[in-house]
Parts: C-alpha cells; sequence; structure tokens
C-alpha cells in the first residue's frame, strides 16, 4: 500500500547566493501511513512550518520529491495540490475570507479540487448542511450563516477553518501551529475540537506546535525536526510514555543545550 | 460682480442637469468595472484610461465601416476584454508588479488606438446613424427622451442585475476570494492568477463597453477621451460608499446595493461637476478638481480610523 506522504530527500535554501542564505530544508525524509496523526516540534527555525509549507507548494523545493497518497505532486502548483490538502494556519486572519460570510468560505472549500463553474456559489441544500456541521461546533455559529467572517474572533475563524479543511475530505490536514496565536482557553477548544475532526473523519494529519505538552498528548506519532530535518521520531506506546523532560533532554543531546529555547521551556 | 451674478442663472445650471445624468449613467457603466478591479480584485488598475478610449475608437470605427451601432458597443466590450486580458497576463505569467502593468498597457493602447482610428479623433454623425445613445436625444421630443433615460437606466439595472449573479456563481465568487485573501484562495484550490485575469477582463470589458457608449454620446471618440478615467471611476465608487454606504450594509443584496451606489455615484459626479462649471471655474482646472475630491474622499476612511476613536470614546 502506497503511503499517505512520503517525503523524500528534500532540500530547500532560501535567498541562496546572498547573505541572507538560510538552509532550511537539509535531506527531509518523511513516511506517513493512513490515519496517522503526526505532532511536530522543534525549535525556531527547525523548518516545521517550511516542511508543511513545502507539502503545500507556497513555493518549489530546490531538490527531492513529495508523493501524497501515491502521487508525486513536486511539480504541481499550490492551488492544485489543494486538492489533496486541507490547511489550517497560525494566523486566523488567513484561512478565511473575511469579506465573505460564513457559508460563502465554506461553500470555497467544499469545491476545493473542482473546476469553478457558473453554478451557483452556495445552494440552498448546501446552507441546511452547513448549519448542521456548524452546529456540532457548539458555538452558536449555525445561526449566523450570513456573517461575514471577518466579524469573528480568531477561535471562531480558526473553527470554520477546521470545518472548511474537512468538508471535502482531505488525503492529508496540515495545521501550522493553529492555535498558537489563541487565548489558552480557546487554543484548548480548538485543539479539542481538530482531534474531534482528525477521529471522526479519519484523516491523515500533520500538526506543528510549540507546545511540547499538546505534542505528546495529541497523535499517534511525534517527530522532532532540527535544522531542516528530522531527529527524532517516536510512535505508538513509546509515543504515550513519553514525559517534557524526556523531550528536553532529547533536545539538548542533539543540539548541545543551545536547542532549548526559551519559548519552549515556557510551554 | 453684477455681471457675475446676473451670468449664474438657476436656469442654467438646471438645464445642465440632463446632461449631467446621462453622462453620470453612462461613466457609471466605466465605474462598475473601477470596483471591480479597485475594491473586489484590490487591484488598481490603471488600464482604464487607455481601454476607454480603446472602446470608442472600435465602437466609432466601426459605425462609420456600416456596423450596427449596438453591435458595436459589443465589440468594444471585447476590446476592452482584450486589453484587461494583457494587464494580466503581464502581472501574472510576468510577474510584473499589477500598478505597473496596468500602467504598460495603457501607454500602449495609445499607440494602438491611433492605428485603430489613423488619427487622433473620428467623428460620427448622429444624422448618418441609428446611435444607441447621443447628446442629440437629451434635447429630443419626450419620447426621444424618455427613450434615451430609459434605455440608459435600463441598460445600468440589467448590467447590475448580470453582475450581481455572476458574482454570486462558483466562478465570481472564486474571483471575490482571490481578491480578499489570496493564501485562503490557493489553499482552497483556486487558480488566482487564473481568476485575477479574469476579474481585469470583466472590468476593461464594461470600461470598453463605456468608451463605446460614451463616444456615440457625444458623437467622436478621441484618442485622449479616457485621460483620466480612472479618477472618474475612483470618484464614483468612493462617493457611491460615502453617501450611500451606511444604506447598503448588512442588508440582503448588499452587493446590489454597493454597484447602484457606484453608478449613482457616478452621476453625483456629473452633477457636482456641472455646478462647479455652472460657478464659472475654468474647465482646464476640472482635472485638478477632480483629483482633489478624490484624495479628500479616500482619505475619509483613514483619517476616521486615526482621529475618530476619540470621538467615539466620548
Amino acid at each position: 500500500m502506497a503511503y499517505a506522504l512520503e517525503l523524500k530527500d528534500i532540500h530547500k535554501t532560501f535567498n541562496k547566493g546572498t547573505i541572507n542564505e538560510k538552509v532550511a530544508l537539509n535531506g527531509l525524509e518523511l513516511k506517513l501511513n493512513e490515519g496517522d496523526f503526526v505532532t511536530i516540534i522543534g525549535g525556531n527555525g527547525a523548518g516545521k512550518s517550511t516542511m508543511l509549507n513545502a507539502i503545500a507548494g507556497v513555493w518549489s523545493i530546490d531538490a527531492g520529491s513529495i508523493i501524497i497518497g501515491g502521487k508525486d505532486v513536486t511539480s504541481l502548483p499550490e492551488h492544485k495540490r489543494a486538492k489533496f490538502l486541507g490547511r489550517v494556519f497560525q494566523d486566523p486572519m488567513t484561512g478565511t475570507a473575511a469579506t465573505m460570510s460564513i457559508d460563502e468560505n465554506m461553500a470555497i472549500a467544499a469545491r476545493r479540487g473542482k473546476s469553478r463553474t457558473l453554478k451557483w456559489g452556495v445552494t440552498k441544500a448546501e446552507k441546511e448542511q452547513y448549519k448542521n456541521q456548524l452546529k456540532k461546533l457548539d458555538l452558536g455559529l449555525e445561526e449566523r450563516l450570513t456573517t461575514k467572517v471577518g466579524l469573528l474572533s480568531g477561535g471562531q475563524r480558526q473553527a470554520v477553518t477546521l470545518l472548511m479543511a474537512s468538508l471535502e475530505k482531505p488525503d492529508l490536514l496540515l495545521l501550522d501551529e493553529h492555535t498558537a496565536a489563541l487565548d489558552p482557553k480557546t487554543a484548548a477548544k480548538v485543539l479539542a475540537l481538530s482531534d474531534k475532526i482528525i477521529e471522526e473523519n479519519n484523516l491523515t494529519a500533520l500538526m506543528v506546535t510549540h507546545n511540547m505538552k499538546d505534542a505528546i498528548a495529541h497523535g499517534n506519532r511525534l517527530i522532532m525536526m532540527h535544522e531542516g530535518r528530522i531527529i527524532y521520531d517516536v510512535a505508538g506506546e513509546d509515543k504515550k510514555k513519553l514525559k517534557v523532560s524526556d523531550l528536553l533532554a532529547k533536545f539538548e543531546e542533539v543540539s548541545g543545550g543551545e536547542f532549548a529555547n526559551d519559548r519552549m521551556m515556557l510551554s | 460682480m453684477v455681471l457675475l451674478a446676473y451670468s449664474l442663472s438657476p436656469l442654467s445650471l438646471l438645464r445642465a442637469m440632463p446632461g449631467a445624468c446621462a453622462q453620470g449613467l453612462i461613466w457609471g457603466i466605466m465605474a462598475l468595472g473601477v470596483y471591480i478591479t479597485f475594491r473586489i480584485l484590490d487591484f488598481a488598475d490603471l488600464t482604464v484610461d487607455g481601454s476607454l478610449a480603446t472602446g470608442g475608437a472600435v465602437a466609432v470605427m466601426l459605425i462609420r465601416s456600416g456596423v450596427n451601432p449596438a453591435v458595436a458597443l459589443l465589440v468594444a466590450f471585447a476590446a476592452g476584454m482584450a486589453a484587461g486580458f494583457i494587464t494580466g497576463m503581464l502581472h501574472t505569467a510576468l510577474g510584473i508588479p499589477g500598478i505597473l502593468s496596468s500602467i504598460l498597457t495603457q501607454i500602449s493602447l495609445y499607440s494602438i488606438n491611433l492605428n485603430i482610428m489613423g488619427k487622433s479623433n473620428q467623428a460620427i454623425n448622429v444624422d448618418q446613424y441609428r446611435l444607441v445613445v447621443s447628446l442629440r436625444y437629451i434635447s429630443g421630443d419626450a419620447v426621444t427622451k424618455f427613450k434615451f433615460y430609459g434605455g440608459v437606466v435600463l441598460g445600468c439595472i440589467i448590467l447590475i442585475a448580470i453582475l450581481y449573479c455572476y458574482f454570486g456563481t462558483e466562478q465570481g465568487s472564486a474571483i471575490r476570494a482571490t481578491g480578499c485573501n489570496k493564501s485562503m484562495a490557493k489553499a482552497q484550490g483556486i487558480n488566482t492568477n487564473f481568476h485575477t485575469v479574469l476579474a481585469l477582463m470583466i472590468s476593461n470589458g464594461l470600461v470598453g463597453l463605456c468608451g463605446g457608449l460614451y463616444a456615440q454620446y457625444q458623437g467622436s471618440a478621441d484618442v485622449n477621451m479616457g485621460r483620466g478615467a480612472i479618477v472618474i471611476g475612483l470618484a464614483a465608487v468612493i462617493i457611491g460608499e460615502v453617501i450611500f454606504g451606511k444604506l447598503c450594509a448588512g442588508k440582503h443584496f448588499t452587493f446590489a446595493y454597493n454597484m447602484i451606489s457606484v453608478v449613482l455615484g457616478a452621476v453625483i459626479y456629473y452633477i457636482v461637476i456641472s455646478f462647479v462649471l455652472w460657478l464659472k471655474m475654468p474647465s482646464d482646472d476640472m482635472k485638478l478638481f477632480s483629483a482633489i475630491v478624490v484624495a479628500i474622499f479616500l482619505s475619509i476612511p483613514y483619517l476616521k480610523g486615526k482621529y475618530g476613536k476619540k470621538g467615539a470614546a466620548k
């Protein structure tokens, strides 16, 4: 059986040949099985978000290949890869169109990977369907179907974006620190919702986080990145037994101490 | 002074109103095009200064060669779309910044328009051709007048209805998403380049159509007829928003109301212009005046945001 995701020897350097040259991905290798929910941790500049952006095709990679569900997507532009991917971003503003209503945003997401025709953008049947799905979020949004998304709070927007990502079942869900910009209470809510959506739809997911506790508590597999590659990969029972102190020790081991920066210590 | 007061006859202002309204309605179509790029697509498109004259040039040359004036308008629309396509390709396929792409197209259209017309100005006589609109119809008999205004108003309403429906479709929604948030659009599989070009084509198509109508209205096409058109378009969009914005917000069909206020914005603009001309302001200064009006209206939202909070807090 093909892997849900295969990253083969991926390299990416930003600002090549300039004083700001930065090797972001350096021989990155990763294989995901169907249904894997992988949390990703690592210091600033380790390449976590860069990896997700490489998968999503935000820019082209320098070398290597990206295979989603057995299909090589390395040369596909971002909008064509969207067919396979659900994405939620760190900034709640990024995942939705602020000037469009909730139902319009959802309808756009429901047509991910399909060509945009001259049929109505949102049908009556869809509105009913969206209402029911919004009800499950338990945020009262089902009564605000035609509200502009720009009027929602960050947490509400992330919840809607999560729902949008799962409307058309993606082969892979990319969560890029999607709770980092939220207050702790809302972040916990959105995380719980992520768990629920991933489980209900049996999705394969990658979740970047700065919070080590979250990384341990969620998903069935955890990977740690450093200098553009994966340096630690733990799954199943071993992951369940992990403690934050184990991860900190691991950080120090690979980086000689400087790795565990303040932001990670605090979280 | 006495002479000046005497010459400011209210009657002459009144006489100027029908023409101002007609011009406003016709330019309102161009303003709709500007609204699509400036507000929906979030793209400052200066192509319009060129594509307006292109629409006029194409329509006049076709009418002179015996084509039905209504058909000529369709071709003017298509010519405008072609201009929008060039701007779109310069921007998306060649990576030139949007505003610069549109300036390049605008400049090149100057030569193209001269080539279309063979000289800088071409006239059409309303007595010779059955023009769709004409200055002459305003001073015609009641039936002619009614037909003229009815036709122009109905035309604007039909255009707004079509645009309203179009921007409600999957494709129209994709254009709106592209203009609002490119990251979101791409993540949802929308080809933002394609939809940017498409929106520019529709916008400039409307501008070309306006050019064709305006050339018929004034009885000639001129290579300079589009100079400053973008300012008039922006003025209409902004005047419409400032005056009617609050009325439109949060209702059903908001988008249709917005488009109606854009057209009304153009009408108000022309009424203000004829009022200022009636005050004996030299017509040479009109462009300066227009620019100042637009600058004031564009800065209102910013200044409100910056200084308005104090007022709101009291």
